[in-house]
């Protein structure tokens, strides 16, 4: 995570180095994605900036919603309209007029002020704005980043839609080009800000709820448990912290039958016997209290060993 | 074995503090400040700085993945909460209405000086060429629009554009009528705001442009020697309507020149500091387009004695400028 892993060693296989390398690159491109925001207290928070996908599912989402109010409300227009006549309608008319300006320019602006900072579109994907400078997120950011949507959204819009001969086509082609460096414009820098994001100070960061799961350390605390699985330092070894996060996520999530091949594997690995009465759950559990024990014991004096194939200095 | 872990143990100490806060969250998060009671609010900063403290320290001793993004997610949600913005709707509005917008507009006169001189100079421009020669109107605008108020327009006619027989007109049609001159115009202002962002060039020539379309409308009628009459019924609603599209050129231009020419500071900081103060200025611009629509909608068209309309003008300019432009005493917080 911090630091850099160590080069593999010469001979691992082929497969195993090509995943090692993926793996890495992921570890990279998460990274680059990974603001650090220090708090006032000296504490360092680490702030995932929310991707160019994920701004546009949360976009395309609110802009399904302001669709599907502005289509009801004009079918209730018209139904209303065809059952008492469409010339006492002017006022409703009026309303309706009105309150299309309010959902088109104030929708955003109305979810992004409030307490969660972010549209619905932007809650259902774990999203919500926040200042580039970690202060607070004013009123007037808030305006501007959301007014500037007429530039982002609406001019390309307006260009593409506009017809016309052959020279009107041009110009429309033209008009869509230079418009479109707007709407394009979170592809071209690295903190993946919208023009009103610029104007505004602002980005918009993942921040998903996380829950806090029972430690599986705490199932294996009884002493004779402790004395069953007593690995030796050799057998502990095998393994880093990849591996590690590999087993929690196996141990809190998988299937059965994913565990049975999982402690198979680590069996073999390790060279462990499995006595009578043992199951793939107590061995991985045992091990995985072993394994982050020995890993976080090296970790405090300062040697982290980060995967399998990482022998250190 | 695991009571050696020293991870393990680190949370067993900690983790009801952390369940605490995330249940105070999750409540403020819900229902708002106001839903936490006393001993809520005083235990929270307490709480926030332990879940902080918390984060760094597991950081670097423990290897449980869930820990580490539970606390990452604890401590972020806290921290908007803890250093966030605690004003309600109606307060933001007030610190909007009294302070923020006149603020941001005294603070662009420059911006709004030029935005002027594009906006009137595009009506000077069409009202003299018209003036000279007629041909002009019908290069700026084509056939058929403008309902019907162009040179060929007989006096009576043009007359009664400007007056509304009050049998003619219900109520109701006069407010379809206000809210869709509103839209247009609202729509327009936070246009010409935008545009802004392309150094200030399509903020210009939208001025420019709806200039010459009302000065050469204003030749029509003042060839026919009907200006007084003519700038009684437009300046009612006119002064808060131009003025309204003048500072909405004016917040593009303060855009523009902030990305163009951003002087000391760096291009980001300076595009960021001049945003804020162009939108306040934008959003402005739609409240005084409503006051302009209901002018025009009702205003208008009830009140058919050019010296009332002339004063009503006159009072708004005056009042406008006041709000704006009138040095006050500085709110300190």
């Amino acid at each position: 995570m911090s630091k850099p892993p160590a080069p593999a060693r010469p001979g691992i296989s082929m497969e195993a180095a090509q995943r090692r390398r993926a793996r890495l690159a992921e570890h990279l491109r998460v990274g680059k994605m990974t603001r650090t925001l220090v708090t006032p207290e000296g504490a360092e928070i680490r702030l995932r900036l929310a991707s160019v996908a994920e701004r546009a599912g949360a976009l395309f989402i609110d802009l399904a919603i302001q669709w599907a109010v502005m289509v009801a409300m004009w079918i209730a227009f018209a139904y209303v309209a065809a059952s008492i006549g469409f010339g006492q309608m002017h006022v409703a008319f009026a309303f309706l007029l009105v309150f299309h300006f309010v959902l088109r320019n104030f929708y955003f602006i109305f979810f992004e002020i409030g307490r969660k900072a972010a549209t619905p579109g932007k809650r259902a994907l774990g999203l919500r704005v926040a200042s580039r400078d970690g202060g607070r997120l004013t009123a007037d950011a808030v305006l501007a980043r959301n007014f500037m949507r007429e530039v982002e959204i609406g001019l390309p819009l307006q260009f593409l839609f506009m017809g016309g001969d052959q020279v009107g086509a041009w110009i429309a082609l033209l008009g869509l080009a230079w418009s479109g460096v707007f709407m394009l414009f979170p592809l071209f820098n690295k903190d993946k800000m919208r023009v009103g994001d610029l104007l505004a100070g602002t980005w918009v960061i993942k921040a998903p709820k996380a829950q806090l799961m029972q430690d599986i350390v705490s199932a294996v605390t009884s002493p004779e448990l402790g004395a069953r699985f007593a690995f030796t330092p050799q057998q502990v070894d095998a393994y880093g912290i990849h591996e590690l996060h590999v087993l929690e996520d196996v141990l809190r999530q998988s299937a059965p039958v994913v565990k049975q091949q999982v402690a198979a594997r680590i069996r073999a690995k390790v060279g462990w016997d499995p006595g009578t009465g043992e199951t793939d759950l107590a061995f991985l559990e045992a091990y995985y209290a072993a394994l982050r024990k020995r890993l976080e014991q090296r970790m405090l004096l300062g040697e982290r060993k980060s995967d399998k194939y990482d022998v250190g200095r | 074995m695991s009571d050696m872990l020293k991870s393990y143990r680190f949370r067993e100490e900690r983790e009801a503090d952390w369940r605490k806060l995330d249940l105070i969250l999750t409540r403020a998060e819900n229902s708002g400040v106001k839903a936490l009671g006393d001993d809520e609010m005083t235990a929270l900063p307490r709480l926030y700085r332990q879940a902080v403290s918390s984060l760094s320290v597991a950081k670097s001793i423990s290897l449980d993945q869930n820990v580490i993004t539970y606390l990452e997610s604890l401590c972020t949600r806290a921290y908007f909460f803890v250093y966030g913005a605690r004003t309600t709707l109606g307060e933001r509005i007030m610190d909007f209405l009294r302070r923020g917008w006149p603020q941001a507009v005294r603070g662009a006169v420059g911006p709004t000086l030029l935005s002027f001189l594009f906006f009137f100079g595009g009506i000077g421009l069409a009202f003299f060429l018209c003036l000279q020669d007629m041909d002009w109107f019908w290069t700026f605008h084509g056939e058929n629009i403008l309902e019907g108020r162009n040179p060929d327009a007989t006096v009576e006619y043009l007359l009664s554009t400007i007056y509304t027989d009050p049998k003619e007109h219900g109520q109701s049609e006069l407010a379809a009528f206000a809210s869709s001159l509103f839209n247009n115009n609202a729509q327009l202002s936070l246009v010409a705001f935008a545009l802004g962002f392309a150094f200030g060039v399509p903020t210009a020539w939208l001025l420019l442009y709806n200039g010459v379309s009302l000065g050469s409308m204003y030749a029509v009628f003042w060839q026919k020697e009907l200006g007084y009459e003519f700038t009684g019924w437009l300046m009612i609603h006119g002064v808060t309507e131009l003025f309204a599209i003048t500072l909405a050129g004016a917040a593009g231009f303060v855009i523009g020149g902030a990305v163009a020419f951003p002087g000391q500071k760096t291009r980001l900081a300076s595009a960021r500091a001049s945003g804020k103060q162009a939108a306040t200025m934008a959003m402005g611009c739609v409240i005084m387009l409503i006051v302009a629509a209901l002018l025009e909608g009702f205003g208008r068209q009830m009140i058919n004695s050019d010296t009332v309309r002339y004063v009503i003008a006159g009072t708004s300019l005056v009042l406008w400028c006041g709000y704006f432009y009138l040095p006050r005493a500085e709110h300190r917080l």
